[in-house]
């Protein structure tokens, strides 16, 4: 008896907990509601299988639990029941995997529009770069990371130089626009993480990764390390702040490009060679 | 992965066919009292250290597979540089099928009770695999002088790992079969030497044609041969 | 079918296959050392493997104490929290469970369930555990080697596992590498030993469909490992080959600490594809014995056969089968081509078809049942209720966009120990107060039993079942400590306190276990042969414990399957599965 109420205790506790849990997700601050909604619906569909499960669980300990001269009924397997079950298994299944298939191929198609930004993680910290006036990133290469250079930016690539190269920590982006966030690392895997946007994908070195999502509120947000980096992975935090186009120009001015963070002589350098080609 | 999905394909139709013979839809409950009704279904006949060998070749069957799996998807990689095969590679695979050819002459002589073709057999199959040991250490002597260094390429990192490997594979074989050869010394009757030399000859032929399948990869033939494929599916 | 009434069966036809003279030890060390007996070795296998998990359990303390009181204790920093998450990782996945449930139970129970005296290769067997136990001494070294173990978190993925910024990358991944190598060699001797016992050595009538389940289990789970186990062995064997040769198997081109590396070209999540081609398997390695034991131990103790054995058995070789083609779904967010999503997403969702099934038999087991409340009953329904909340769980994270901004927090933490840490380890506990009668020949006491389940239990769920809420709201796993950020409320703080008292007080309570399993041992109640009244083999050995050769003179004959519990007609609520058909029984039954 005191078994049976233990276990449905269990149960209704769960299905408490969950409702009047002071922790649940932070305010979305992208276009990915529909991520929300999917798990809604998994919280929903799971958490109905769980409580029945459970508490018809308690039900027989209640009811069949052993007293003097019970039996227990003989009954070696019933087909139909099991298919039955079976059958409403996968349709439940079905009801979370087709939104989800549904929302990730979204989620993988990017749309012509996003503008591209890139992040890059080294251990520990992040670094940010938007294409310059001419709308291009320049090429980059491990082998060009130095201490003048530490995003690695190919000093010959023309569309490089106009880059803008963010080392501050901070990162604004406009409130309302579709950004592909390219990712890339120089040393371990990194995952560029703010809860915020649900979005996420790992840095991995050697290659360059990417997710994309339109900002829909303003405001800061910050940036963990979601791939486990090193001792100091905790600590590699950067800001992601989220306003309006105007006050956005406004910050954009201000940032260096990498022509002038790298100093006169790299531009005239790269300017006499891509001339001369 | 398509190496190991293939061979996880292959092994679950073993396993699934096995099984289908197994009388898995039977209701047990009601086949109370029935020992021997059904022939087929009780503890296999075959000798336990032939079904272990069996075993363990699928084990290895599968390590062979992910080496191959891993070799095919750094391939792809931009800074992959293929290794010249040393000449001395087709000398190396010549003996290991010479060894073959004399360990299956063992298994041949101890199904008529030749007591002296196995062992001229087993002696001439282990002396081989020997040769061909040390041959495949000179070819990596000769890579390495002509500048081929473990680390200089994954092409070679991974031909001195998979050749080592395989390598390490033969010496456990030698293992078993100087084992084997013990038995002969001590004047082991035939029967009693009947399934050592039978899993010696197993072991010997998986390991010539692990080796063949590995050289294909190394000279870049398989490379051929799956892009044929490719062009009769499409 | 069964129209044919059984009346002279006990005369058995001689058998085809001839016994196999055993092995007798001629000394005390041949007996109870380097003993190729079965059962002696699963103790052994059982004592080592307990003895490293008493080591995992201590540093999860230090990891919730570290967690639970950021900063007030001065021994714990980041490198060693690291440290601790790695080895705590490790050693439970691989050296604990996997061994305890394979090396242990599989010893023990294998030979016994299916009528054999002993392993097929008791040499190799002999072998198997000594070897394990060198990979145990090599792994726990790590903690005394300059730098210490690795901190590279359990997956060891590369590059960071083998550069400086991770602690323990000298010695700690040598040696942990190592050691993985070697448990895998170990590991083979094993496995080729449980999968041909139960090929070659299993008794007359003992056919497939009469196996007891935990049999299917573990069985499954061998050859699963057989063929997974190989490419953990690859891939450790290429990191060794990049952390000691220089080679470029994993490493890209890559600065570390502003020095240029001389590595390049490789691919990280090269590793990351035979990693988990090992590691989704390894998950229902684990799983698979316990879903087999558990089964059992619910159907002797509910008094009532087991609801759809068929289909249980379908079950475990269907998910045995699909595992092997889930694995990319622990690397949705890795970068891997986004199309890979699709497929691993629904491979994923459709292995929870055959493991809903389960469970639906679990609790319609007791359905109609005469369920006696026993301590390993309890462990039983401990297990459905976590494994049901973990294997929820699960359909979140297998589900690839839902995976998306779960992934690496805290909610993966909570889903993976529910499901495949105190799910299984309630049916290795329960599976240990079910057959300590048998091993010992006692049994344990009750009421230390019952209080040591409630409090791993309701402890256990306490601890993780909140963890879930702290992901959802975006706490990163394998963060020392959560420090400053505008959505980590005050209340994160406190629930994190209250987790890890309650981690303190649960791992307490294994001292009332562990108290228990020495007491009994010695004052326990004597148990005679067969205490549960249940009907498999190794309960109906002349013996108990069961001596060397498990059967005395002759082996034992199976007539019945694994489950005839409260048969209609029978004069006990359970026939062994060696007891003769007396006249026609199954009235009930229809075809």
């Amino acid at each position: 008896m005191i078994v049976a109420i233990i276990l449905l205790l269990v149960a209704v506790g769960s299905v408490l907990f969950h409702i009047y849990s002071p922790w649940w997700w932070t305010p979305i601050a992208t276009n990915w509601r529909y991520i929300d909604d999917t798990i809604n619906i998994t919280f929903w569909i799971t958490g109905a299988v769980f409580f029945a499960v459970i508490a018809f669980m308690a039900y027989c300990v209640f009811r069949f639990h052993h007293k003097e001269g019970r039996q227990a009924h003989y009954n070696p397997e019933n087909k139909k029941l099991e298919w039955w079950l079976s059958i409403g298994t996968a349709v439940g299944v079905g009801a979370m995997l087709a939104p989800g298939l549904f929302v990730w191929h979204q989620f993988v198609t990017v749309p012509a529009n996003a503008a591209e930004i890139e992040v890059m993680g080294q251990q520990w910290q992040w670094s940010f770069r938007l294409p310059g006036k001419d709308g291009r990133m320049g090429t980059t290469d491990v082998r060009h990371v130095s201490a003048e250079n530490p995003m690695g930016l190919n000093r010959d690539d023309p569309h490089g130089q106009d880059d803008v190269v963010i080392e501050s920590g901070e990162m604004h982006l406009p409130v309302g626009k579709p950004v592909k966030v390219l990712l890339r690392s120089v040393d371990v895997l990194h995952d560029f993480y703010v809860p915020e946007f649900r979005a996420k994908m790992d840095m991995v070195p050697g290659m360059v990764t990417y997710f994309w999502m339109t900002p829909i509120r303003t405001g800061t947000f910050d940036v963990l390390c979601a791939e486990l980096c090193g001792a100091a992975h905790a600590q590699m935090r950067a800001k992601v702040i989220v306003e309006e186009e105007a006050e956005y120009q406004a910050w954009l001015e201000q940032q260096k490009t990498f022509a002038e963070l790298s100093g006169r002589s790299a531009v005239t350098r790269a300017t006499y060679r891509s001339g001369g080609k | 992965m398509s190496a190991i999905v293939l061979f996880m394909a292959v092994i679950a139709v073993i396993v699934g066919w096995w099984l289908s013979q197994q009388r898995l839809t039977a209701k047990p409950w009601l086949e109370e009292g029935s020992i021997d009704d059904f022939p087929g279904t009780g503890a296999m006949t075959v000798p336990a250290a032939k079904l272990g060998l069996g075993v363990f070749l699928a084990v290895a069957t599968s390590l062979f597979a992910l080496f191959i799996s891993a070799y095919s998807m750094r391939m792809d990689m931009v800074d992959w540089r293929a290794l010249p095969v040393p000449a001395l590679l087709w000398f190396n695979t010549g003996v290991l099928v010479l060894s073959s050819v004399a360990m299956q002459w063992a298994y041949v002589s101890v199904q008529r009770n030749n007591m002296d073709g196995v062992i001229v057999g087993i002696c001439a199959g282990g002396a081989s695999a020997i040769i061909f040991l040390i041959g495949q250490l000179l070819a990596w002597r000769q890579l390495s002088a002509a500048g081929y260094f473990v680390a200089s390429n994954p092409a070679n990192s991974f031909f001195y790992m998979i050749t080592a490997v395989h390598g390490l594979h033969l010496m456990g074989g030698l293992a078993a079969l100087g084992r084997t050869t013990a038995k002969v010394w001590r004047g082991a009757e035939m029967p009693q030497l009947r399934l050592s030399v039978e899993l010696c000859v197993i072991y010997w032929h998986f390991l010539l044609l692990v080796w063949l399948v590995v050289l294909g990869l190394l000279t870049g033939w398989t490379d051929d041969f799956v892009n044929i494929c490719r062009r009769l599916l499409s | 079918m069964v129209d044919v009434p059984y009346e002279a069966t006990v005369d058995v036809p001689p058998a085809e296959v001839p016994e196999v003279e055993l092995y007798h030890p001629k000394s005390w060390w041949t007996q109870y050392v380097f003993s190729q007996d079965a059962k002696v070795i699963a103790i052994q296998y059982s004592l080592t493997a307990t003895a490293i998990g008493l080591v995992a359990l201590v540093l999860s303390w230090m990891m919730r104490l570290q967690l639970g009181f950021p900063g007030t204790f001065s021994f714990i920093d980041a490198s060693q929290y690291l440290q601790f998450i790695t080895m705590h990782g490790m050693i439970m996945v691989i050296y604990l469970l996997t061994a305890l449930f394979l090396g242990g139970f599989g010893n023990y129970l294998i030979p016994l369930m299916v009528g054999a005296r002993d392993m097929v290769f008791p040499y190799v067997n002999m072998l198997s555990y000594w070897v394990y136990l060198l990979a145990v001494i090599v792994l726990a070294s790590t903690f005394f080697v300059p730098g210490g173990p690795t901190g590279a978190g359990w997956t060891l993925y590369p590059p960071q596992a083998i550069l400086s910024g991770t602690p323990g990358q000298d010695w700690g991944i040598i040696l942990m590498l190592s050691s993985l190598i070697l448990f895998i060699i170990g590991f083979t001797m094993g496995g080729l030993n449980y999968v041909v016992t139960v090929l070659q050595a299993r008794t007359r009538g003992m056919t497939l469909m009469r196996l007891p389940l935990t049999v299917w289990g573990i069985f499954t789970a061998t050859i699963m490992a057989l063929l997974a186990f190989p490419a953990l062995f690859v891939a450790s064997v290429m990191m060794l080959f990049d952390r000691l040769l220089g080679t470029s198997f994993f490493m890209p081109a890559l600065v570390e600490m502003g020095q240029q590396m001389k590595y390049g070209g490789g691919s990280p999540i090269l590793f990351q594809h035979l990693f988990w081609f090992f590691g989704h398997p390894e998950v229902y390695i684990v799983a698979l014995p316990a879903f087999g034991i558990v089964s059992d131990l619910i159907s002797t103790h509910a008094r009532k056969n087991i609801f759809g054995y068929r289909m249980m058995v379908w079950a475990i070789v269907a998910i045995g089968a699909l595992s092997f083609i889930v694995w990319a779904h622990h690397m949705y967010v890795s970068g891997m081509h986004p199309t890979f999503g699709f497929f691993f997403a629904t491979t994923t969702l459709i292995i929870a078809i055959p493991t809903a099934i389960k469970v639906y038999n679990w609790v319609l087991t007791l359905w109609r049942g005469d369920i006696h409340l026993t301590v390993p009953m309890l462990f039983a329904l401990g297990f459905i209720i976590t494994f049901v909340n973990g294997g929820l769980t699960g359909l979140f994270l297998g589900n690839v966009v839902v995976d998306v901004p779960l992934s690496d927090t805290m909610f993966v933490v909570a889903h993976f120990h529910m499901v495949m840490g105190v799910a299984p380890i309630m049916v290795v506990l329960g599976a240990i107060y079910h057959w300590y009668p048998k091993v010992t020949g006692r049994m344990l006491d009750d009421w230390m039993g019952k209080f040591h389940f409630w409090v791993t239990f309701l402890g256990a769920y306490l601890i993780f079942f909140p963890m879930h809420y702290l992901g959802l709201l975006g706490v990163p796993r394998r963060y020392h400590e959560i420090g400053e950020a505008a959505f980590i409320t005050p209340s994160v703080h406190t629930l994190n306190a209250f987790m890890s008292v309650v981690a303190l007080i649960v791992g307490l309570a294994q001292i009332v276990f562990l108290f228990n399993l020495v007491w009994s041992y010695f004052k326990g109640r004597p148990s005679g042969g067969n205490p549960w009244r249940a009907t498999t083999l190794e309960w109906q050995t002349p013996e108990t414990p069961p001596g060397h050769g498990n059967w005395g003179k002759e082996l034992p004959v199976v007539y019945r399957w694994a489950y005839d519990y409260s048969v209609p007609g029978a004069k006990e609520d359970f026939i062994p599965q060696n007891q003769p058909p007396a006249r026609r029984a199954l009235q009930g039954a229809t075809p």
